[in-house]
């Protein structure tokens, strides 16, 4: 009976959430939207990321890295092959997934703290790889898409027209992202509640008993590393479309790998809804930390200063605080 | 042919021999019991057969074939399942999902069947960390059970539980055994119990066998009686 509630209960916000992002635009400004479209790529990426680290227990300091492999798939493939930019998408996940099992290797051997490192250094590694290899990817100048209008579907030179109406752009990347992240949201959904994540959340809980239950803990965690850089792909190449069709080795610098820690964790590891939370927390509070002043290095400082607030007043996240919330909805029927 | 032998394995930790030399068979359908007193090599032994461990020297066999080979992970599909000394359970998933985890290398009977046959209809979608220990261990026990196994390892099954679980747990090894066509290996300190279900009893003693026999012939033998006055009295009851 419990169990009809909960599923009940979870289709009502799925469903509340698909509305909440249909309608959200309306009172949006268009360059709102483009912030939020932004957003939307990071839930994606964040969604991957909680996969790995929330439900298998790996950390990762190299997702940035991962957005990075997406990113530039798409812009290649876009700019110099004559790809329609949202075909690349699917692409550049399938890309960042393969980058995603490589980077996967080292978490056979190494766990907590020398898995953080090792995968630091990837992040670390890539805008200088990116940079090194600038004939595919060229260094330091970046691929500009921007011109390339004959291949992008995704008009920067004016409405976009969809099932016969007229979007504005921005609204159109809005509705990409976050339709793209829901779609991926509702199968991480299906995923960690099936036999693959319970081998995921297997490997997190205990690994000794994971593998004396069958489980394959090297394939298991290398699987989720994989997975994890199709979502990261996913958000890069988007990241692509709605940083004005420009991507660079600067706009994947290892702070990116950080910030999307820090969304997983104030979003509450563990937590899907709470992803979409963790995304609106680093696309919008260091720009209204960049508000509150300007003096040099103080919206730094605020930020810095949230991220403590939020671990102090709330442990388990943004996402924990939603699950307290509903939860006497649901064990209250 | 026994169904699990144990051929002069040997196991070093750094300067320690954890296990010395040792040889072990048990048969098909036997309830053999694994004693000794701390330190003397049990659950090192465990961690050899189930493959946590490798031996330096030695060779451990089931149904014939070595095991040496197989790597941990596989050792569930030969048909070897485990419980361990301190209880490792996936304490955030339910008590339902635990098991059916249990099932992830090689499926049996069905999870809910399982349950109920162990007495825990009544907190399938639980948490496991909430539990009390006893339904802990009888969790774990499920869990293993969820493969389907040939040979049962159980690592002192017996601790922490309350003197009248203790007598439960002795019938419920001996039912489990019928039910599913068991072998079963236990290594328990509580001396009552291993006496009271084992068909035959082994006796470690840093890390070298010391004897072997029908649990009379054990509890007569003067070397088994040296090393535990010698060293710690065996447990009669609960601490």
């Amino acid at each position: 009976m419990s169990r009809v509630v909960r599923i009940a209960a979870g289709l009502v916000a799925a469903a509340a959430a698909v509305a909440l992002v249909l309608v959200l635009p309306h009172w949006l400004s268009d360059a709102r939207a483009a912030e939020f479209a932004r957003a939307g790529c990071f839930f994606i990426a964040i969604l991957g990321l909680n996969l790995l680290t929330g439900y298998t227990g790996q950390i990762s300091l190299g997702h940035g890295a991962l957005m990075a492999v997406g990113a530039y798939t798409t812009a290649i493939l876009t700019a110099n092959h004559g790809f329609r930019d949202l075909w690349t998408i699917p692409l550049a996940g399938l890309v960042a997934m393969g980058a995603g099992f490589l980077l996967g290797l080292p978490a056979r051997r190494l766990s907590g703290l020398y898995l953080a490192l090792a995968t630091f250094a990837f992040a670390v590694a890539m805008p200088a790889l990116l940079k090194r290899f600038s004939g595919l990817t060229g260094g330091s100048q970046g691929i500009n898409l921007f011109d390339k209008a004959l291949t992008r579907s995704t008009g920067a030179l004016g409405p976009v027209h969809v099932l016969g109406r007229t979007v504005a752009t921005n609204d159109f990347l809005y509705y990409l992202t976050w339709g793209t992240g829901l779609v991926l949201a509702a199968a991480a959904w299906v995923l960690v509640r099936g036999r693959v994540g319970r081998a995921f959340r297997a490997v997190r809980d205990s690994e000794v008993a994971a593998a004396s239950s069958g489980i394959n803990t090297g394939f298991y965690k290398m699987l989720a590393f994989g997975i994890s850089g199709f979502y990261a792909g996913v958000g890069g190449s988007l990241f692509v479309l709605v940083s004005n069709w420009f991507v660079s080795p600067t706009t994947f610098a290892f702070d990116k790998s950080l910030l999307l820690v820090v969304g997983a964790v104030v979003g509450g590891l563990g937590s899907l809804a709470g992803m979409a939370l963790g995304a609106l927390f680093i696309q919008f509070v260091p720009s209204w930390a960049g508000n509150v002043s300007n003096a040099p290095g103080a919206p730094s400082v605020f930020f810095g200063a949230a991220i403590v607030l939020v671990m102090i007043l709330l442990p388990s996240g943004l996402g924990g605080v939603l699950r307290k919330l509903t939860e006497p909805l649901t064990t209250r029927l | 042919m026994p169904l699990l032998s144990v051929e002069h394995v040997t196991r070093r930790f750094g300067g320690v021999v954890a296990v010395d030399d040792v040889s072990l068979g048990v048969e098909s359908g036997q309830i053999a019991g694994l004693i000794g007193p701390n330190g003397a090599g049990k659950t090192t032994l465990f961690n050899l057969i189930t493959r946590l461990y490798r031996p330096d020297s030695g060779e451990i066999a089931f149904d014939g074939e070595s095991l040496l080979r197989t790597p941990p992970h596989r050792i569930v599909r030969r048909g070897i399942a485990r419980t361990f000394q301190n209880v490792e359970l996936f304490p955030s998933m339910t008590v339902l999902e635990n098991v059916l985890v249990g099932s992830h290398g090689r499926g049996g009977r069905s999870a809910r069947e399982l349950l109920g046959e162990l007495g825990l209809d009544a907190v399938v979608h639980r948490r496991a960390a909430g539990l009390a220990f006893g339904t802990m261990k009888r969790l774990e026990l499920a869990r293993a059970l969820a493969s389907s196994p040939r040979l049962l390892l159980l690592d002192e099954p017996a601790a922490g539980l309350s003197h009248e679980e203790v007598e439960e747990l002795g019938a419920l090894i001996r039912r489990i055994r019928a039910s599913f066509d068991l072998t079963v290996l236990l290594v328990e300190h509580h001396m009552n119990l291993v006496m009271g279900v084992a068909d035959r009893v082994h006796v470690l003693d840093f890390g070298r066998k010391l004897a072997e026999g029908s649990p009379a012939e054990v509890q007569r033998n003067p070397a088994v009686i040296e090393a535990y006055l010698g060293s710690e009295r065996p447990q009669h009851a609960p601490a």
